[in-house]
């Protein structure tokens, strides 16, 4: 049992992806899945030097513009068909789907008693999430009667949909190793140490905490995060000059990074994908959905961190 | 100190800003900041490459596409609003409400996977709560589909967030203790994760009271256009 197999399923089906957009004389979609599937199912045996210029290309690719697919106008029929087959199979309908989260629910439950028990947990719901999405899938083409092409051709239509944004968090999570690689985690936690005074508590704990949100939106992720403010403010300051709890201070400074993934646009599968998926007109419509949350829940990380964390 | 780096970060700020391709953007800082700090080319590409492929289990929701495709091709998006249009109970509050448990009880409890936009969101909540919006006003604008959808997709992300953090062997409580190991302090797991659970609370009662202010906001716009 090997991850690569779930990697080499998903390059398979943006191959086939990638056909069925050349078929329809969609060059750019077909170029752009194409090389992603290469990169999947090539994985850690391609040179990282030809991936580096293949990411390159899918940019310049998604930054044409070419990739936009003229939504086909629905069909009367379509839409007949549609309310035709939910009234005859009704709730069936929801078997294959919940399917996919049931089957990963069970499979991953299994795990302590499969061979694989002392696999990495994460790796093993990775790949109950395949098994769980082929069952589906097979789940999906019994009940509803269709041809295996119809699968192909409605998820080249939904990857279609979604374009380039599926893409993002893993551009997202290269950039964030660019990052970490060139020092603008350090230059930054500089930045912020020189300004503060740090003989007042409430100045080192605000530049902690909005240190968090503002490191989380510039990198995504509040893992990126969490180490340089600790490096630069908790520890030295926080904890050492001011003797903050530690479990509270580390806990309640996550907390407060989550509050900037929910408003920025670079935790792309969290904001910029489900706007995507939803075919949302406002790329930032679920960020727009989420900032009251995200300031209420920051107001409520800071004045726990101010009662309980500092003595 | 090389602060020239930190120009990477501001392609990104002005991309976003100027409302560019984000893929674009993204790539092009990278590529900034790698010269900036003095990498040589080699070595930049070899090293987007390598983070790239690394990061490919960030696409597993690919695989469910073929099945949501073929269920929505089946109808299953009509059938689920369908289904809530005739339950009286399943208001859109008490639906989001219920969906914002479920996801954060099972995020606590290490399933955080099992849930998410393309598994859940897409294909049956964000249909549910369509149909329970109409319920409240039948002549839904577009602008408030929309407002419903994205709060749809925020419940999702505020289930997961703050509630991961509760379960013992999430990435981030590991991440702090790996942290504080370091740095010469012990910290049992547990100590981290509680310290967790007073926000879990706050974010489920913040989310669930916006879930309802939407509520009541559609309702008084569905009143105040029949009273015309």
């Amino acid at each position: 049992m090997q991850i690569e197999y779930v990697f080499w399923l998903s390059g398979a089906l943006l191959a086939a992806c990638a056909l069925h957009d050349l078929r329809a004389q969609r060059f750019a979609a077909a170029a752009f899945w194409g090389i992603l599937a290469v990169v999947f199912i090539g994985g850690t045996a391609l040179p990282t030097q030809a991936v580096g210029i293949g990411v390159i290309v899918l940019a310049l690719i998604a930054g044409s513009g070419a990739l936009r697919r003229v939504p086909e106008a629905v069909a009367p029929a379509a839409a007949e068909f549609r309310r035709a087959s939910a009234a005859r199979l009704g709730h069936k309908l929801f078997a294959p789907a919940l399917l996919i989260p049931l089957g990963t629910l069970v499979l991953s439950l299994l795990q302590p008693y499969s061979p694989w028990a002392a696999a990495d947990r994460v790796q093993f719901t990775l790949i109950a999430l395949t098994v769980a999405c082929i069952a589906a899938t097979f789940a999906a083409l019994w009940l509803t009667r269709a041809h295996p092409r119809h699968a192909v051709g409605e998820a080249s239509r939904l990857l279609d949909a979604l374009s380039w944004a599926l893409l993002l968090p893993m551009l997202l999570a290269m950039l964030g190793a660019v990052f970490a690689a060139t020092g603008v985690g350090e230059a930054i936690a500089h930045l912020v140490t020189a300004v503060i005074p740090t003989d007042s508590r409430a100045a080192c704990l605000i530049a902690f905490a909005f240190g968090m949100v503002a490191f989380t939106v510039i990198m995504g992720n509040a893992f990126a995060a969490f180490p340089v403010m600790m490096a630069g403010i908790g520890m030295p300051l926080l904890i050492g000059q001011h003797h903050a709890h530690a479990a509270a201070l580390g806990a309640l400074g996550m907390l407060t990074g989550y509050c900037g993934t929910l408003l920025t646009p670079m935790a792309a599968n969290f904001n910029i994908v489900p706007a995507a998926l939803l075919e949302l007109r406002d790329q930032n419509g679920v960020i727009r959905a989420q900032w009251p949350t995200a300031l209420a829940l920051l107001a409520f990380n800071v004045a726990m961190l101010w009662f309980f964390s500092l003595p | 100190m090389n602060y020239w780096p930190l120009l990477g970060v501001a392609v990104v700020v002005a991309g976003f800003v100027l409302r560019t391709n984000p893929a674009l953007v993204v790539v092009v800082a990278g590529v900034v900041s790698g010269l900036l700090a003095g990498l040589p080319v080699p070595d930049l590409l070899a090293l987007i490459g390598a983070k790239f492929v690394a990061s490919r289990n960030l696409l597993v929701l690919l695989l469910t596409l073929p099945t949501i495709g073929l269920l929505e091709r089946a109808g299953l998006r009509e059938h689920a609003a369908a289904f809530i249009a005739r339950m009286r109970t399943f208001t859109l509050a008490r639906l989001l409400i219920a969906y914002l448990a479920v996801r954060q009880i099972l995020s606590m409890l290490g399933l955080s996977g099992i849930a998410g936009h393309a598994q859940t969101v897409r294909p049956l909540l964000a249909p549910m709560a369509e149909a329970a919006a109409e319920k409240i006003d039948p002549a839904l604008g577009a602008e408030a589909r929309e407002r419903v959808k994205a709060l749809c997709a925020a419940t999702d992300n505020t289930g997961l967030f703050f509630g991961e953090d509760v379960f013992i062997a999430f990435g981030a409580v590991l991440l702090i203790q790996g942290f504080y190991a370091q740095n010469g302090i012990s910290l049992d797991p547990r100590s981290i994760s509680l310290w967790a659970l007073p926000t879990a609370i706050a974010a489920f009662v913040i989310q669930s009271l916006r879930a309802i202010r939407l509520q009541r906001a559609l309702r008084r716009k569905a009143e105040s256009r029949s009273a015309d």
